[in-house]
């Protein structure tokens, strides 16, 4: 392996957990929505970087869904969304920004603790990787447990699948259709999700979900 | 007389014409024939396995090539297999299933809802005979929950009737922990290989403890079916809801097969046992038989009587598989036969008398619509038939020779006797502490029996339906006389009975008692002629001539003159015959020796106040200890933890989603640290 080759994917992976870190961080809405348009930026550098190292051009295509739809489509569109309904101001933490921060460099140090245990034999390279997409995998995780407003869960939820992606293409060999499949599936639930948002704004005036819960009748 | 190959396929036919014969009584519906014909179907089918499997047994310890049959679980297959133990086994359940459909030929048409029953009977029938034919653990336990269903099914034939729900929840509840505890064992027999046939499990070897765990969930799984103490709880509430061929079936039969899936596992799958499992059998049948007769002493409801009497007797037979463990145990293999001897012979026994008595029970009921004792008596009269055949299976349930149940309670008693013999002092004190308390049983279930009897069929009618009693019908009564012949037979020509064991002994042990037909006069003699016989027969005609000879002298000698004179009345000049001696009347001593510590029984006067007009009441309260102590803190966890966990049917997404995380977080914590 060329250490140049495997420093840049380093670099591109250990971005994309600092940016995961970074979406932690951000409270207010519209700013999450951008630094996730950032993430997705760097997950389809880090693909393509990957394409042309592992001479795989298939993952060129990964690379630029990703560009297109992560980074473009849905947060122009998310943004748009939060502007008509007017809560792009709105601060949605369940626990505290400094506890998260916490938890999250914990999760870190967890990930790496297992996977560079369990992978011991494999190929450095992928060694690294997986680490590095299981920390954003458990990151996502961790954001959708601490936000409470629906929008930050999706996406909590895509920058989880962000790092499933990172995962698949650090493993050699993975098939273009079920990347295709996973995109497009990501993208139905962002579709499904925002006509829920509309009907939840539309009946209750709100998208935080703890409005649901009063409506059961539940505590928060 | 065909080859005994053919024994097995013919068996399997059989129960092909049980499984017919259920799908019949769904067809035939409502009609007024399909009782006669569904019942008189199902006798012929198990007389056909009946004279099959003792053909089998007759071959003497041939063991049929087994059949693999294409289905089931793809790369196992459904083995049945016919060995001598699993003839010995069919020709019980067969023979009980003969008489009781017989029986219910005219027995069936007092059913109200013939369709609640007609299906699942012949069902039942062939679930039980599955269960000891099959030859692999997958066939076994899927034919074990086939009887398990249908026999519920059964039980729920009266589900209008109070109570009987109840029954039916608690039958289900303990069926299915069975099932699970089998289940467990054989997987623990299989290993993770996966040899489920019941040839690999015999050759494979065991360590200590899991030879320990298999029998502790056999203990629990085939006990729990049995009705051991204190897994019974469910047996006196569901035998008594069926109807009464099937309290019979269930009580003299499917007990049994418990009784057969024990020895299958323990004497023949697993191979050596160690001596101190013979403590924990023979101390849970010293108690299962004692407590079993003192509830069966208490009860006024005479089915249920007759269920906890069952309980008792699964004590006794679990007694003599305790001393054949202890034993086989020391390699004392003339011990081990003549244990398991009397272990097998006692549930042929049982199953006989255990049927003659429901049988006698559901003619009382049918004729009279009363179960409680103490609203019958003076059956004697307009239901001779009854009361003679129930006569002689009270006797032989109390042991009393010349009967059938004493042959097998005396070969139990003489196998206690070798007892000093075992090396282990735990064995040489524990076993004669058994033997005492498996006399108090006997004496105990005399007492019972004496009671049941006597206030059921003696006296005055204590209610207008028992005077009003006809005698039940032709084919009740010649079910019910069979029965009570082929106990007597079974009491006075013994020696017959335990040859035909001998090769399912043989089998099992690789030894057998000494052989009983070059003994001159019918005699047995279980060791040695020096050490003790037994004359049935003797005893039958000594009985016979000296009852005869009484009758004469007094005849002879005893005035002829007519006297009339008032009944003695007990100095009570009272016609009502509810001032008789009554049910709990009869029980009361007994009930104050004992219950005052086992049932916590508290007899209380209630007086009426000065001045008041009302009457005084005497009222008695027990308490199961078994259910407050075991079963009442189980069901109260269940119920606390069940009302805190339905609050997670409630939770926020986020919180569903918290919940996942925490249980990957663990997860991967437990990997980081473990690895």
């Amino acid at each position: 392996m060329d250490q140049f080759a495997f420093d840049v994917a380093h670099l591109l992976a250990g971005g994309l957990v600092l940016i995961s870190l970074t979406m932690l961080y951000q409270d207010r809405l519209s700013a999450l929505i951008r630094v996730f348009a950032l993430h997705a930026v760097v997950l389809a550098l880090s693909v393509a970087w990957q394409a042309a190292i592992q001479h795989a051009p298939h993952l060129y295509i990964t690379a630029a869904i990703a560009l297109l739809f992560k980074a473009i489509i849905i947060p122009v569109s998310l943004l748009r969304i939060m502007k008509q309904l007017g809560v792009h101001r709105e601060i949605d933490t369940v626990v505290g920004i400094g506890p998260t921060m916490l938890a999250g460099i914990g999760l870190i140090a967890l990930s790496m603790v297992v996977m560079l245990r369990v992978t011991a034999e494999s190929d450095p390279l992928a060694r690294e990787d997986l680490a590095f997409a299981l920390s954003v995998v458990l990151l996502g995780l961790l954001m959708m447990v601490t936000r409470r407003n629906v929008v930050s869960q999706v996406i909590g939820f895509m920058s989880l699948e962000n790092g499933l992606i990172l995962a698949a293409t650090g493993a050699k060999g993975m098939p273009l259709v079920v990347e295709i499949s996973v995109a497009f599936s990501v993208l139905i639930a962002f579709i499904v999700i925002g006509i829920f948002l509309f009907r939840i704004r539309e009946r209750f005036d709100t998208v935080d979900v703890q409005a649901l819960e009063r409506l059961r009748g539940e505590d928060p | 007389m065909m080859p005994p190959a053919m024994t097995l396929p013919i068996i399997l036919f059989s129960v092909c014409g049980f499984l017919g014969l259920a799908v019949m009584a769904v067809a035939l519906g409502s009609s007024r024939r399909a009782t006669p014909v569904l019942y008189g179907g199902a006798s012929i089918v198990s007389l056909v396995a009946l004279i099959a499997s003792l053909i089998q047994l007759v071959a003497g310890g041939h063991v049929t090539p087994g059949l693999t049959l294409p289905m089931g679980v793809p790369w196992i297959g459904v083995h049945f297999r016919l060995d001598a133990l699993s003839s010995f086994f069919v020709a019980v359940i067969d023979l009980g299933a003969a008489v009781a459909s017989l029986y219910a030929i005219g027995y069936g048409r007092h059913e109200h809802e013939p369709l609640r029953v007609l299906p699942f009977y012949p069902a039942f029938l062939a679930g039980m005979n599955l269960v000891v034919l099959a030859g692999d653990a997958f066939t076994f336990l899927v034919s074990w929950e086939f009887m398990s269903l249908s026999s519920w099914a059964l039980v729920m034939a009266h589900h209008r009737d109070p109570g009987n729900i109840r029954a039916g929840y608690i039958y289900l509840l303990t069926a299915s922990f069975g099932t699970l505890c089998l289940l467990l064992a054989f997987g623990l027999m299989a290993g993770p290989a996966g040899g489920y046939t019941f040839e690999t499990i015999r050759t494979a070897h065991y360590s200590g403890w899991v030879a320990a765990l298999v029998l502790a969930l056999v203990l629990l799984g085939a006990g729990s079916k049995a009705g051991l103490v204190p897994l019974h709880v469910w047996l006196p509430l569901a035998h008594p809801a069926a109807p009464s061929h099937v309290s019979a079936l269930m009580s003299g039969v499917m007990t049994k097969v418990a009784v057969y899936a024990f020895i299958r596992v323990v004497f023949d799958l697993l191979g050596e046992p160690s001596w101190w499992s013979s403590m924990v059998v023979l101390a849970l049948g010293g108690v299962t038989a004692v407590l079993g007769v003192l509830y069966a002493l208490i009860q006024q409801d005479i089915k249920r009587l007759l269920a906890y009497s069952t309980v008792e007797n699964i004590g006794i037979i679990y007694i003599g598989l305790g001393l054949a463990l202890a034993f086989q145990a020391n390699g004392v293999t003339a011990g081990t036969a003549l244990a398991l001897t009397a272990v097998l012979l006692h549930v042929l026994n049982h199953s006989l008398f255990k049927s003659l008595l429901f049988f006698g029970a559901g003619a009382v009921l049918s004729a009279t619509g009363e179960r409680d004792m103490d609203r019958l008596g003076g059956l004697i009269h307009r239901m001779p038939v009854t009361a003679f055949t129930f006569l002689v299976g009270s006797v032989a349930i109390s042991a009393l020779p010349p009967l059938n149940g004493f042959v097998s309670e005396w070969m139990t008693f003489q196998a206690i006797l070798l007892s000093p013999n075992l090396p282990q002092w735990g064995l040489k004190f524990m076993i004669p502490a058994v033997g005492a308390l498996l006399a108090l049983s006997a004496a105990l279930a005399a007492a019972c029996f004496v009671r049941g009897f006597g206030i059921t069929f003696l006296g005055r009618p204590r209610a207008q339906a028992a005077a009003q009693a006809r005698e039940t019908d032709r084919f009740s009564q010649s079910a019910m006389l069979l029965l009570a012949l082929l106990c007597l037979l079974a009491g006075i020509l013994p020696g017959v009975v335990i040859d035909a064991l001998a090769p399912v002994i043989q089998s099992l042990i690789g030894g057998r008692m000494p052989l009983q037909g070059n003994v001159p006069w019918l005699s047995i003699v279980p060791i040695a002629a020096s050490r003790s016989s037994y004359n049935g027969l003797l005893v039958f005609l000594f009985i016979a001539a000296s009852a005869w000879i009484a009758a004469l002298a007094i005849h002879r000698f005893a005035s002829h003159a007519v006297r009339r004179s008032a009944a003695w009345d007990c100095g009570y000049p009272d016609p009502s015959p509810l001032t008789q001696y009554s049910a709990g009347s009869f029980s009361q001593p007994i009930r104050r020796i004992y219950g005052a510590t086992i049932f916590e029984a508290r007899e209380r006067i209630e007086m009426p106040a000065p001045g008041d007009t009302g009457p005084a009441r005497f009222r008695v309260d027990l308490k199961d200890l078994v259910w407050d102590w075991l079963y009442a803190p189980i069901a109260g966890i269940v119920n606390f933890t069940a009302g805190r966990l339905n609050h997670l049917q409630f939770l926020t997404i986020r919180r569903y989603l918290s919940l996942v995380f925490v249980a990957l977080i663990v997860l991967l914590l437990v990997l980081a640290i473990w690895m």
